[in-house]
């Protein structure tokens, strides 16, 4: 219960669908059964990228704030976007960076490759460590939930619409059983050339 | 047992913070005023171990001030919150970490907009239409729940305060000296007349 990771609650999920990709969320933020804030979003859009951060909200903040910049600084240089997997081994080795000292966040990026339009989702523990999938990726104090529903919702080739459908339940669900999660939810679903952001209300207790 | 309240309303941010300077279980002051103001529209009110409070509320001061100074034009509430959430957050991995919880108030010098955040010692930062710090948000924050309005009146915004301040007395088992009420609005802060002698009877 004093873990930094359940401290202030969240939950985070990520799918891949046939040439579109979804992330989502929950709003909660919390301290321990306390609920503080019910418009605390976890996921971060840097250019064509996305990145969720669930755990200790500090860090959330602190993580999402540097990545901004870092984001910033690479589009600078290189005069073009980050792609998803470039993305992905710079949280890898800006977490490791902090390999005696870490940063108490459980990331999820999520996002399209730029040349080939592949989907492309991946996570991290909380020292950089990548967990590449095929299917989905969960995070946050919901994660067992998640994986309960998304292994039984989830199936491949899904088309935007439906793969909306499967995300929102699957994180809706989840999150009812997790009393540190909920509270509303985002929901990003990623096509080529489109993003759809869809904020769910969801259960309110 | 320090009170930090903070509500917003139509045109308004109101900060709340209780008179009472202790010391363990000794009262040593009770018109203690727990607040700073950073800049004409923005008010920060802070609790937490004694010499910290008053170090990093006054150091954030004094760098808001010199911002205004410098570029003749004031930082609005959600960029100085930001400020100071960045300062807390490098404080909290140094040796020695600022053990402060903050409530930052203000209204937006150009929209006009009121805003409120809430701050604690990890450096968590949250906007909020209406907030406690400490114990109080237990009893405070379902009161709030039930009678907040984002567009309510300064004088409803007191009459929901006094609510959220009776139930204080009526449960809390120290007197927290009444509180220091200041409102801050696009005129700037100021000082609210409010009735700290009002006796609450237990249930």
């Amino acid at each position: 219960m004093s873990s930094p990771f359940s401290i202030n609650g969240g939950a985070c999920v990520a799918m891949v669908g046939k040439d579109c990709v979804a992330i989502a969320c929950d709003l909660r933020l919390g301290l321990q059964a306390l609920t503080v804030s019910n418009n605390f979003p976890k996921i971060f859009q840097y250019g064509d990228v996305f990145l969720g951060l669930t755990g200790l909200a500090t860090d959330v903040s602190t993580v999402s704030d540097l990545f901004r910049y870092k984001v910033n600084m690479y589009r600078l240089r290189e005069e073009r976007n980050i792609a998803p997997s470039t993305f992905a081994n710079l949280v890898s080795s800006s977490l490791y960076e902090r390999r005696f000292g870490p940063y108490f966040v459980s990331p999820v990026v999520a996002g399209l490759d730029p040349k080939s339009g592949r989907p492309f989702i991946c996570g991290f523990d909380s020292i950089g460590c990548i967990d590449f999938a095929k299917d989905f990726i969960v995070s946050g104090t919901a994660s067992e939930q998640l994986f309960g529903m998304c292994e039984s919702l989830w199936e491949p080739d899904l088309g935007p619409d439906d793969l909306f459908e499967t995300i929102s339940q699957a994180l809706l669900s989840a999150v009812d059983r997790d009393a540190l999660s909920g509270w509303g939810a985002h929901v990003y679903i990623v096509e080529k050339d489109k993003v759809t952001k869809r904020l769910l209300k969801g259960r309110q207790d | 047992m320090e009170v930090l309240l903070g509500i917003t309303g139509k045109d308004f941010t109101l900060i709340a913070a209780s008179k009472a300077a202790m010391r363990g279980a000794t009262i040593l002051k009770a018109s203690d005023d727990k607040t700073r103001q950073l800049n004409k529209h923005t008010l920060v009110a802070f609790a937490g171990e004694a010499g910290d409070t008053i170090q990093f509320s006054e150091y954030i001061q004094a760098n808001a001030q010199l911002y205004s100074m410098r570029n003749e034009s004031d930082l609005s509430p959600s960029a100085l919150a930001h400020y100071v959430r960045g300062e807390l957050a490098s404080s909290l991995r140094s040796r020695k970490p600022y053990n402060v919880n903050l409530l930052l108030g203000g209204v937006d010098p150009i929209t006009h907009k009121p805003s409120l955040f809430w701050l604690d010692y990890l450096a968590a930062l949250a906007p909020v239409p209406y907030a406690a710090h400490g114990y109080a948000q237990y009893y405070c924050l379902s009161i709030l729940d039930k009678h907040h309005h984002p567009d309510m009146t300064l004088v409803q915004g007191i009459k929901v305060l006094e609510m959220c301040t009776d139930e204080l007395k009526r449960r809390l088992p120290i007197d927290f000296k009444g509180m220091t009420v200041k409102a801050v609005t696009k005129d700037g802060v100021r000082d609210i007349e409010f009735n700290d002698d009002k006796v609450v009877k237990c249930a």
